[in-house]
Order: C-alpha cells, then structure tokens, then sequence
C-alpha cells in the first residue's frame, strides 16, 4: 500500500522531524543523557507510546521494515494500532519477525532474538527520569545527573536488600550507562537488561508526555546497578514455555481457569511461533 | 543564480539523516550522503561537497545559529534553503561549517554540565575520508576499533580535540564531509594518532 496522500511521510512535519533528528544525534553522542525535545500532539494519547512513535517517524524511511512489539506480543492492540498506522501514514512494509525488521519499535521487551547492526530499537518510555520515585523535583535530579550523583540509587537499593533480603525491582531495573548516566532502561523486565550491554543494534529511548529522547550507541557499556555482595540476578519464572518449551526466554504466566489453572509462555511471540514452526519441521 | 536544493526534501533529508545517524552511532565508519541514486539529488553550491550541502540541508533550520566560512555564495544558499540565521561569532553557533581551518575549539559552545547537548556541532569538509589505518578511534558504537584515515585537517586539530575530552559530558560533535562520503566522530570517541 502506498502512504495516505493526506499526511507528510510518517505524519510528522519536516520542522519537527528536523528537531526529533537533531535531538537523536545529540542523545547518541552523549549515551544515557536525556535530551528534552518539543514532543508533539499525536493522534492517541499520552502512555500510548507517543515517543516512541515520534521518534520512529523521525528515522523511517520508505526502504525500513517496521516490526512493532507490546511486551513481547506483535498481536496486541498497542503493536497492532501502531503498525497500521505507519503503514498508513508512511507506507512502509512491515513484519512480525524479528529477523527482517530494519527497526523495531518496543513497549516494554526486547526481542529474545540478538539484534544485528543493521536494526535500531525504539523504546517507548513512560518515565525517563530513573530518580524520578527517589526525587520529584526535576531541577535537582537535572544537577544530580550533571554530578554523577547517584548514592540516593545505591540507598535505595541498599533498603531493598535490607527490608527484602533482595532488590525488590523486577522491571525498570536502574542502570549505568558507560559508567556515567544512571538510567531508565524502560519498564523492561530486569531479565532483559543484560541484553543492552554492548548490543550491537542502536537504541533510541522516546518518552512522549515526559518530552525526553535518549539513547545507547551499539557497543556500549549498560551495567545493571548492583553490590559485591549482592550481584544483579535478573529474575525469569521457573519453568519452561507450554507452547514451545523453551527453558531460557522470558515468560508470561497466563491463568487458564478459575480453579488455580495456570501456564507459563514465552512473552516473546515470534520467538515462540519460530521455535514450534522448527519442530513440526522437524518432527515432519 | 542559486543552485537548487533537494529534488524531493522529504526522502532525500530522512535518508541523508540516517546515515548521518549511523555515522554517530559507528564512529569513524565511512556513509555515503548527497549521492544522485535517490532521485535527483542536489546541486551543492560553489565550495561545498554533495555530501557537507546534504547534512547542512538536513539539519539546520531556522532554529539552529549557523557559522560559515565557505564564502557569499554558500551563505546565500544556505539563507535561502535552510533559512538558518548566520552568525559572525563562532561561540554563538549551534552549527558550524568549517571548509578551512575551524575556529579554535576551545571557544565554541560546549555546553553546560547539566545541559550537555547544548555543545555544538563542528561540520568539517575534508579533502578526503577512507578507510584506511590513520586514526584509530575507540568509545560507544566502536566494538573493538575503527581506523579512519582523514585528509585535509590543519596540524594540531586532534590534540586540541583531545583537550576537550576531560570536560565530558560537555563537548563538541564532530562530522566530517568529504565528496559524497561523511563520518562523525561524537564526543565519546578517544582518537589515537596512529
């Protein structure tokens, strides 16, 4: 299909798209720095991955192939409205598999599937600010990551040992970026962490309502925030995907009846179907 | 006469941004930008490169203060396609265009601590960009390190670049045009003389 003639390419004006790229770059050269940016209106509301979408419109070009992800799902009405929409407004081809896809955009996942050179991440964020619970006041935590000042972090993980015998944050796990810029990565689940450090993609980080862009340049540094004595242990159910029966993606545990019946499966849904496709293939 | 800009603004600036993007995210690897394979292409003015017209074209507008030493003519250009206001004062710019040797780095805006990417953009148009051993660059988007062997820059620049290094997070990006070829250098990347 061809774009609607009624909109610019990918919705966007060209003033905006300039200011989104001249934001990117500056957020690319400066890893794990939030960058403001005059975020726009856009035709759903804020929460609903207005950054990410703007900062994908900013980047797409007519030759991209555009995946989109809610937790892992492409079937989800978030993925599925964000899809239709670029395929309207920019024509673009898309897919569900994470192989062919030039960028992907993501609520809350990353692929379990390593990412190559060749694809950019888009994260849509509801909260850049990583201190944001510890410190409301933006003009303090705005000196605060000018200072590298990050030990009311450490504290709080301290009291969460303390208090839980662990650290109690199961997603939006704080980290480091290049030993420089304590950030969000999202609310990824920590199990995803790991796979931010030196990934080779580029990762664009988009929060709409916040108006804040930043980003991971391929082979960066992203270390989970931890203690000697207490390393980061990213946290994945015990058990293995009902559908597919891996034993190492991450799982989404779904209730089956009202008589306590639960299964585990994988949050990752092209991984999933890619892996039972390989065993009828291979059961055939 | 003014010589014309992008053919088709919109496909030609998106794709001559991703490049310029994948040069910031891969420090000293070599894109190509300005080329006539998407449709037309521009006719960069007397004095610029296809590839130094495409980047300014691509990001400067009436927003960003822009600094140039490429002479009248790209200074015309520049006013009537991008519309950037031109500044006399290196230190005011948000963007500069050095064609010869830059201002002295250390007097441009770098950018407060709390405000980092307020640190401006040097546009460097080299006499040629390969790559091939020259510099050896080591940082973010490096996965062991590149070599980039550049033309054309007056004695002295990477040590003066190097002095700014300390000042991090603030600083100055760096891309370099040279014919339809750029590369960037972002202030995170260490550069070795080899």
């Amino acid at each position: 299909m061809s774009q609607d003639p009624g909109y610019n390419f990918a919705y966007l004006d060209e003033n905006t798209k300039r200011m989104i790229r001249r934001t990117l770059l500056k957020a690319v050269a400066i890893p794990g720095h939030q960058v403001p940016f005059g975020a726009r209106e856009m035709p759903l509301p804020y929460g609903w991955g207005t950054g990410g979408i703007q900062v994908t419109a900013a980047i797409l070009g007519p030759r991209d192939v555009l995946k989109v992800i809610d937790q892992g799902a492409d079937d989800t009405t978030n993925a599925v409205s964000i899809r239709r929409f670029f395929h309207r407004v920019a024509g673009v081809a898309t897919t569900t598999r994470t192989p062919e896809a030039s960028i992907i955009q993501t609520r809350h996942r990353i692929p379990e599937q390593p990412l190559t050179e060749r694809q950019i991440l888009v994260y849509q964020v509801p909260m850049p600010e990583p201190l944001f619970k510890l410190e409301p006041r933006l003009a303090e935590t705005k000196r605060m990551h000018a200072l590298a000042d990050y030990g009311l972090m450490h504290v709080k993980l301290y009291e969460d040992i303390a208090r839980h015998g662990h650290v109690s944050a199961a997603y939006s796990y704080p980290v480091m970026v290049e030993e420089r810029y304590l950030m969000s990565p999202s609310p990824i689940p920590a199990f995803d962490n790991p796979k931010m450090h030196r990934m080779a993609a580029l990762q664009l980080f988009g929060a709409g309502r916040e108006k804040k862009i930043y980003a991971v340049p391929p082979y960066t540094a992203v270390r989970s925030l931890d203690f000697e004595d207490h390393p980061f242990r990213p946290h994945r159910a015990e058990g293995c995907c009902a559908l597919c029966g891996s034993t190492t993606s991450y799982l989404d545990e779904v209730v089956t009846d009202d008589r306590g019946g639960r299964m585990f499966v994988c949050s990752d849904t092209d991984y999933c179907e890619e892996r039972q496709a390989n065993t009828k293939e291979q059961a055939a | 006469m003014i010589r014309p800009g992008f053919t088709d603004p919109v496909k030609e600036s998106q794709s001559c941004f991703r490049a310029v993007l994948e040069a910031m995210s891969r420090p000293g690897r070599i894109q190509e930008a300005g080329t006539q394979e998407a449709g037309g292409g521009l006719t960069p003015p007397e004095g610029l490169h296809p590839a130094t017209a495409a980047v300014l074209l691509t990001l400067a507008d009436a927003e960003t203060p822009l600094w140039q030493d490429a002479g009248a003519g790209v200074a015309e250009w520049l006013r009537f396609h991008a519309g950037c206001p031109l500044v006399a004062a290196p230190e005011e710019a948000a963007f500069l265009l050095a064609t010869g040797a830059p201002p002295a780095l250390e007097t441009l805006e770098l950018g407060s601590e709390e405000e980092p990417q307020a640190g401006a953009t040097l546009i460097l148009q080299v006499a040629a960009l390969e790559a091939a051993p020259g510099l050896i660059l080591e940082g973010p988007g490096i996965a062991q390190r590149h070599e980039l062997r550049v033309s054309g820059l007056p004695a002295g620049f990477w040590a003066a670049r190097a002095r700014l290094r300390p000042l991090f997070p603030r600083g100055l990006d760096l891309i370099l045009c040279a014919g339809t070829r750029l590369a960037a250098l972002p202030r995170t990347t260490r550069v070795t003389e080899g």
